[in-house]
């Protein structure tokens, strides 16, 4: 018999809401004439966000797991989640304000006549505002996904669009496309994998929800093979979205392909998705199981740590750099979800936030550090940065300061409270591993403020373009963010421990 | 609000003000960078009229939350040790101010910002010392190499920027294995239900003997990076020979005593099974650095180098006083942080008008500098006198009490150090032989004496320096109460004294 199936809109609303301004943005790029079109979508794109994100905290205090069905688990955890996000996206999309950034039109080839026309002829790309909207709908519902069906489709939502939108930096054309391919090919493949972990897990429950899933996990008498099969299979297709080694090869090329606002939000947001989905899958799906996955988890987390550090000493590239600097602390917060613990949630949820915000805010600088042909990337051209700006020079060493988790920084506090989490939970040679890798990383952080500080500027080309509003905004929200949870954690911190309540 | 707040608050009110100073005025951002550091030392030795001298236990404390959630706080209180320290620190930075009148020009950016960078720096110092939040402390800890990082990469000569990564380097890898064995006795004491970074507090939680092992070498480690202790001291001799004799001063005089200091505080009081278990080994290091930095100093050809291979010497003394774990030894090693800031300012400030006048760092370069400038000399010729501990000098009766305190309980460690004396009588004697004595070395004709600004930055060093050698009972007086506190928490006591055979 078919029952009605009940969808509490209150809920979703968040999600709907930025469905609703992404379709609304494709109705813009067919209806409305192009020389509006720009700053149209960019109004709608950061009104449908704050709209989302007021919902969110409206609905803060709700738990519910009848949102849709089953499908979708409202909790504070999730809540959380989904406020980070927001709040993420909306800075990121400051940056995507400065339109040279993007393709002038995506489709001509590169090097051909008809991208010079459409180059001469002030061709904006608008359709970005629209897809980077649908990704964050994908991001909002990934974490708050309770079975592996709602789970796979909030995973090709959110990753469909960024693989378009990497595509489409306007200078090295050839560079972003390679970097749009790679990213397509191996996330289709991690997909894959994750797809047909469903099916085992599937094949071993009977069922698609977490809920039974976790039930029948816990059953001793079961088949555990499948179950096991569908885990590892599963972990491939998370572990690949957040960028762990050994499935972070496509990271730097990404990074350092796609044009640099998406870069940002790329790294802040996708982290946070990937690991709150992460977070629900392993707790509330495969919980009953962790003495099997956990040692695993363990040993990822540790060459991930130490495998983005070590490659990153050597890298020239700016975007590589932070790819790399992102791929450690994929590991750090790894070590949050090992400890399955509250604090280490707490711990995990906090990190992403200042990890978040530091990485939108560093890849926004790199938008401003120019020379004629568009931005530099290679750090020797840095060199001399403070000379030429020395507030843009302080704020990127901030950030890099953060990263580092040097004191009074939100970095040091997320990364003291992971340590901790991990140390509270037993997990002593990840503490180890950890500052041993964060003792490589700071190397090369340190690096980049020594290139931008005390070297002689050797590159008269390269100047610091001067911010417009919405970007000069954006800057100073991250770098406030940064350092405001560095010398005042409390609150964030205390709203993240109400938050942790998550739906079996 | 408490005058110890007070003394950390200054500073900062000062650097406030510097930042809505004119950058073109110079003058004006010398005297408020002056003014506020000596505010700061008022505020300082005001404090003293509420400190209980001879009472042990920490004094003046006073606390606020900070992260509720780790139970952190903003605690902080003095003991009679962090007291001599902050006052070493407060004494210390207009001498800095006065002496270095001149040294931030040229740099790399402007006076405004290198005075910015000092006082941030010494509120920072002063709040170091009186942190009693484990966490406070280690956050400071870190933070504070900051400003260093700037002032040496920003003002230094030389290869500066080299020089900067690497003290910074290594002093943030030693800190960040203290940030560990910190969440690790965090973690022990909320297992046992204290969940505390209260350095008292933590005084009191039971930790395995194995568990003592590691955190111990975690807390050392990074001490003895800091302090700095062979062979953990390879970053000292570039950093001394790029910074400025102003940041010298500031590193070697004071921030250096934050490793040894925090051996007594951390080291000592809430590890005391390692202490006994590493002891021995420790002594061992420190005869090593003493006789290691005293040989070294001997064949620097750079004036700098070879103040700072001294200092690696005078360190080596410092820990060896503290890990013979009697009340002599810590009361000297803790009397020889303060004559140590004292004579190596001295030293840094001579040398640094020295070298501003020759324009060169090579000893060879001087010489014959007594017949010229007789009160320039004289002042560098009592700066070596007190590095090599002469009796009547202060460091005398430091060097002097860890060698006692070494010998009751180490005869033979004891013998070896006061080889160190002698070392120490080399260096210093062929120091002053060859940039004072002799003929006048070409290139130094035109050497000018001391000016009345450079006379009234070196008098309180060298009245310091005599003060407390010919009474430094004040100090011991203080430092007193602290020492047989952490001896009876360590639970060890004196040896009977050896009887005469």
């Amino acid at each position: 018999m078919f029952t009605t199936p009940v969808l509490d809109y209150n809920l979703l609303a968040p999600i709907l809401i930025v469905l609703g301004g992404a379709l609304l943005g494709v109705l813009v790029e067919g209806f409305v004439a192009r020389v509006y079109r720009a700053r149209i979508q960019i109004i709608i794109a950061l009104l449908t966000v704050a709209v989302a994100l007021g919902w969110v905290i409206k609905i803060r205090a709700l738990t519910s797991q009848a949102a849709a069905i089953d499908s979708v688990s409202t909790d504070g955890f999730g809540l959380f989640t989904q406020g980070s996000i927001l709040a993420l996206s909306f800075v990121a999309l400051l940056f995507f304000t400065q339109n040279d950034h993007f393709a002038p039109q995506a489709s001509a080839l590169p090097g051909s006549i008809e991208e010079s026309e459409a180059a001469e002829s002030g061709v904006q790309m608008t359709e970005i505002y629209p897809l980077v909207l649908f990704a964050i709908s994908g991001m909002l519902l990934f974490p708050v996904a309770h079975d592996l069906v709602t789970l796979f489709v909030a995973l090709e939502v959110l990753s469909i669009p960024l693989y378009i939108i990497t595509g489409l930096a306007r200078r090295r054309r050839l560079l972003s496309q390679e970097a749009a391919l790679k990213y397509f090919l191996l996330g289709a493949y991690s997909s894959a994998f994750f797809l047909f972990g469903g099916a085992f897990l599937y094949g071993f429950s009977g069922s698609l929800s977490l809920g039974v899933i976790r039930t029948a996990a816990s059953n001793p008498a079961s088949n555990h093979i499948f179950l096991l099969l569908g885990v590892l299979l599963v972990s491939v297709g998370l572990l690949f979205k957040v960028g762990a080694v050994p499935f972070h090869s496509w990271t730097p090329d990404v990074y350092q392909g796609a044009p640099t606002p998406v870069t940002g939000f790329m790294a802040a947001c996708t982290k946070v998705a990937a690991f709150g989905a992460m977070f629900r899958i392993f707790i509330v799906g495969f919980g009953a199981v962790q003495n099997d996955w956990r040692p695993v988890f363990v040993a990822i987390a540790i060459v991930t740590m130490v495998g983005g550090a070590v490659a990153a000493i050597s890298q020239r590239d700016v975007k590589r750099t932070l790819a790399y600097s992102s791929i450690t602390h994929a590991g750090f917060l790894l070590a949050g979800v090992i400890s399955l613990s509250k604090i280490g949630l707490t711990a995990m949820m906090f990190y992403l936030v200042a990890y978040g915000f530091a990485t939108i805010g560093a890849f926004g600088i790199v938008t401003l550090v120019r020379d004629s042909t568009g931005e530099v990337n290679d750090l020797n051209r840095w060199a001399g940065l403070a000379k030429k700006s020395p507030g843009v020079a302080t704020a990127f060493s901030l950030f890099l300061l953060s990263f580092g988790g040097i004191p009074l920084t939100a970095g040091f506090i997320a990364k003291f409270s992971i340590f901790t989490a991990a140390y509270a939970s037993g997990n002593t040679s990840i503490v180890v591993v950890g500052v041993i890798s964060s003792a490589i990383a700071l190397f090369f952080y340190l690096r980049v403020v020594l290139i931008m500080f005390f070297k002689e500027p050797t590159d008269e080309t390269v100047t610091v373009a001067v911010p417009s509003f919405l970007v000069g905004t954006g800057i100073t929200i991250c770098f406030v963010i940064t350092l405001v949870l560095g010398v005042y954690p409390n609150l964030l911190f205390n709203l993240a421990n109400t938050m942790t309540t998550l739906q079996p | 609000m408490s005058f110890l707040v007070a003394t950390i608050v200054l500073p900062l009110l000062g650097v406030l003000a510097l930042a809505f100073a004119p950058r073109d005025n110079t003058r004006l951002i010398k005297l408020i960078a002056l003014g506020t550091s000596v505010l700061t030392l008022i505020a300082s030795l005001l404090m003293l009229t509420k400190y209980k001298f001879g009472v042990s236990g920490l004094q003046l404390v006073s606390s606020h939350s900070w992260f509720k959630y780790f139970n952190i706080n903003f605690a902080i209180g003095i003991d009679g040790l962090a007291l001599v320290l902050i006052l070493l620190t407060t004494v210390l930075v207009p001498i800095v101010v006065v002496g270095g009148w001149n040294e931030a020009e040229g740099g790399r950016w402007s006076v405004k910002t290198f005075y910015m960078l000092i006082l941030v720096l010494e509120t920072f110092m002063v709040g170091v010392f009186a942190a009693t939040d484990v966490f406070l402390f280690y956050v400071i800890f870190e933070a504070m190499l900051v400003p260093v990082y700037f002032l040496i990469g920003g003002y230094g000569r030389g290869d500066r920027a080299a020089a900067a990564l690497k003290f910074l380097l290594y002093s943030l890898f030693g800190g960040l294995l203290m940030l560990a064995a910190v969440i690790a006795v965090f973690i022990i004491s909320a297992r046992q239900g204290v969940a505390s970074f209260d350095v008292t507090a933590l005084s009191h939680v039971k930790i395995g003997h194995t568990a003592q092992d590691w955190l111990f070498l975690g807390f050392f480690i990074a001490f003895a990076i800091k302090a700095p202790l062979f062979p953990f001291h390879t970053w000292l001799p570039s950093a001394a020979k790029s910074a400025t004799p102003g940041t010298s001063i500031l590193v070697l005089g004071v921030l250096d005593k934050v490793g040894t200091y925090g051996m007594i505080r951390f080291c000592l009081t809430l590890f005391p099974e390692a202490t006994k278990t590493f002891a021995p080994y420790i002594i061992v290091l420190s005869l090593l650095s003493i006789i290691y930095g005293a040989f070294l100093a001997i064949g620097q050809k750079d004036l700098n180098s070879l103040i700072a291979f001294t200092s690696i010497s005078h360190f080596g003394f410092i820990v060896l006083g503290i890990f013979a774990l009697t009340s002599q030894g810590i009361t000297g090693a803790s009397l020889y942080m303060v004559n140590h800031g004292f004579s190596t300012a001295a030293l840094f400030l001579v040398g640094g008008w020295m070298i501003e006048r020759r324009k060169s760092t090579q000893i060879e370069d001087f010489g014959g500098l007594q017949r010229i400038t007789p009160v320039m000399a004289w002042l560098f010729f009592i700066a070596g006198m007190s590095a090599l501990a002469l009796p009547g000098l202060s460091s005398f009766v430091s060097e002097f009490l860890v060698l006692l305190g070494t010998f009751t309980r180490y005869p033979a460690a004891a013998v070896i150090g006061t080889l160190g004396i002698i070392l120490a009588a080399l260096y210093v004697l062929l120091l002053v032989q060859r940039s004072l004595h002799g003929p006048l070395k070409e290139g130094n004709e035109g050497t000018h004496d001391l000016v009345l600004r450079e006379k009234i930055a070196i008098a309180p060093v060298i009245l310091a320096l005599v003060l407390l050698g010919f009474y430094p009972k004040p100090a011991i007086h203080t430092i007193n109460p602290m020492t047989s506190q952490v001896l009876s928490q360590v639970q060890v006591s004196d040896p009977s004294p050896l009887a005469g055979k």
